[in-house]
């Protein structure tokens, strides 16, 4: 194939989404014409289906829309919707249980995740093989396999307490790990621990992968101690790395919707109705749709100050 | 590594003892992280009464004997009749067929889990295509060029995934109504793209990074044009990075839940929020739902397999390159 030939439709495209005024021929493109040509469609992808939308959820917010009455004569409500959901005792508690989450979750990926990285690190035989192996839970739909533990966790016949009362001796149907409002967090948090510690895994592996020998080999001609050396140059070197996965998962797990509806969703009660399942009551069950988008905006708002405040905390960690 | 020392072994090597200790506490790990996996994979062979048997059957062809049956109720409806109607019938053709009459069934017809997993197909693929040609003609402009507020411009790219997916879901679902894009493929690729153009971008524009400026520059000095010189040598340089950010993409829309349950009930739905609904006579038929996810699942444990050396990159957006 000859040259112009390959670039023919490409030279086409580019031309015709180049306003007209600067379509001098393809071959005369300038690079700043290119650049635009080839960043606006992804813009504008952006714009027609984040940012266009998330306008519209701004107005609907304060408006009494409900999308299950298109017709209804729309109401303007001002800030009453923000008023009522931050002093909505139901809001709190799912932003408490959404927290709590968070927290736990992150807490236990993080301390099991850097470990195994750790271990991982010593290069014992076969440990390519095993991080493999290792890592495949979290490339997993998180839907379709979180669907499949609420077999495991089945108080009869499921695995999961099957395996327990094989370690504990507890009888197998004593307990019910989704039914249960002590027990029902802590499902998920395992769920979430499995399917995800290897996220952290793998980013704290390339942290300690990137410490250079020689920091060890010098601490070890001023015989410092192995623990002295975990200390004070593995742990800082290694947490901006710690950071930066604590970051993700945070952001994600506040999110958190998809294992949450198929677990418990919410439920018993209210025990594990995290902000996601709130926020789809609220919308397409109750479709409250003004009210919803309030407190979706209100969501938004938080994650992104959150992640802001954060990453400028994370920055400080790595110019020390 | 160890050069600067004189020891046979570098003090900084763990010893073999450590090593060992090491390999016997991950290998514990790894074993109990997969047998949830190994449990969808048996499930789906077993029969079930097999399936919800106390104590768990463990051991094929020992504790129990594999069957079909699960994937015969997956891609099957059945439908319950008397022994009378079952003897007038003829013989049963198929292996199906016959699973189903030794329980009193007769197999009505295809389930839908043929078609939500083409959707999920067309889905995944679609997006990714359009996700992987938009963001690598982004990512090279932003590479490449001065761009103004490019700081600015890619972290608003990046920022559109801080959207919980219920967020932006009320506004697409209105929208959608409004433009009959409702439960299409065409809106849930739509969708998937632009989810999936912002890691497209931020991967890309790391991949593109690492190629020389000098390999265009050469080219460009032969008589190639800007255009010509990104098609011919900076593509193919990319060729690895576009096919590891498209298998990225084609993992997220494969696995996406949130907006397929919330915007599509039916001819577009995939199949994600399909199998936690296939149910049997009283309840959830577990073989089958193990069946259908041992079958979704596959295709994604074969990309990680294939993906492993790149995963790092893909799961920090480029952040964290090894």
């Amino acid at each position: 194939m000859t040259d112009t030939a390959r670039l023919r439709p490409l030279a086409d495209r580019a031309a015709a989404a180049t306003p007209p005024g600067m379509a001098r021929g393809i071959r005369g493109l300038s690079d700043r014409a290119i650049a635009w040509t080839f960043i606006s469609p992804t813009i504008a992808l952006l714009l027609a289906i984040n940012i266009f939308p998330l306008l519209w959820t701004v107005y609907l917010s304060f408006t009494n829309y409900r999308a299950n009455r298109p017709n209804a004569p729309l109401v303007w409500l001002g800030g009453q919707h923000y008023t009522d959901i931050l002093t909505s005792p139901d809001i709190w508690a799912a932003m408490q249980v959404t927290a709590r989450f968070v927290i736990a979750s992150i807490t236990i990926q993080t301390l099991v995740g850097f470990a195994l990285a750790w271990l991982i690190d010593k290069k014992f035989r076969g440990h390519g093989v095993w991080t493999t192996v290792i890592l495949l839970p979290m490339m997993l739909s998180p839907a379709v396999v979180g669907n499949f533990w609420t077999f495991l966790y089945q108080p009869q016949i499921g695995l999961f307490n099957y395996m327990i009362s094989f370690v504990t001796g507890v009888p197998p149907s004593s307990f019910q790990m989704l039914g249960d409002t002590t027990l029902s967090p802590w499902a998920i948090v395992i769920v979430d621990t499995w399917m995800w510690t290897p996220y952290v895994m793998l980013i704290c592996l390339a942290g300690l992968r990137s410490i250079p020998d020689s920091i060890y080999e010098a601490a070890e001609v001023d015989r410092a101690s192995k623990w002295r050396q975990f200390v004070s140059i593995t742990l800082p070197m290694a947490l901006p790395f710690i950071m930066l996965a604590v970051l993700f998962r945070g952001i994600e797990n506040f999110k958190m919707f998809d294992m949450v509806n198929l677990l418990t969703g919410g439920g018993p009660g209210s025990t594990t109705e995290v902000a996601s399942i709130t926020l789809k009551r609220e919308a397409f069950e109750k479709w409250r749709t003004g009210y919803a988008s309030a407190f979706a905006i209100i969501l938004f708002v938080t994650v992104f100050g959150l992640a802001n405040i954060y990453v400028k905390a994370l920055n400080r960690v790595k110019q020390r | 590594m160890s050069t600067g020392l004189s020891t046979a072994h570098s003090v900084v090597e763990p010893t073999p003892l450590v090593r060992r200790i090491a390999g016997f506490f991950v290998i514990a790990y790894a074993l109990i992280t997969l047998t949830p996996l190994v449990w969808i994979g048996l499930t789906s062979i077993k029969s079930p009464p097999d399936s919800i048997a106390y104590p768990p059957k463990v051991l094929p062809f020992i504790d129990f004997d594999p069957t079909i049956e699960g994937y015969c109720n997956l891609f099957t409806t059945r439908s319950r009749q008397t022994a009378e109607y079952l003897a007038t019938l003829p013989p049963p053709s198929g292996a199906c067929e016959e699973l189903a009459r030794s329980r009193s069934l007769v197999v009505a017809g295809p389930s839908n889990y043929v078609p939500r997993f083409l959707n999920s197909v067309v889905i995944a693929f679609g997006s990714t295509f359009f996700a992987v040609l938009l963001g690598t003609l982004a990512a090279y402009a932003f590479s490449r060029f001065k761009v103004p507020l490019k700081d600015d411009l890619m972290f608003f790219i990046l920022s559109t995934r801080m959207m919980p997916p219920i967020a932006v879901a009320i506004p697409i679902f209105l929208m959608y109504r409004e433009l009959g894009l409702s439960d299409t493929r065409l809106g849930m690729i739509l969708l998937y793209t632009s989810v999936n153009v912002s890691l497209a971008v931020w991967l890309l524009k790391g991949f593109i990074d690492e190629i020389p400026r000098e390999y265009e520059e050469a080219a460009m000095i032969d008589g190639y044009t800007r255009l010509q010189a990104f098609v011919k040598v900076v593509l193919p340089q990319a060729a690895t990075g576009i096919a590891a950010t498209a298998i990225f993409c084609l993992i997220f829309a494969w696995n996406e839940y949130a907006f397929a349950v919330l915007l599509t009930s039916g001819t577009a739905q995939t199949a994600p929020p399909f199998i936690p609904i296939i149910i049997g006579e009283g309840g959830q038929d577990w073989p089958a739902v193990a069946a259908g996810t041992t079958l979704f699942l596959i295709p994604i444990v074969a990309f990680t397999i294939l993906l492993r050396k790149q995963l790092l990159r893909g799961i920090t957006f480029g952040a964290v390159r090894k």
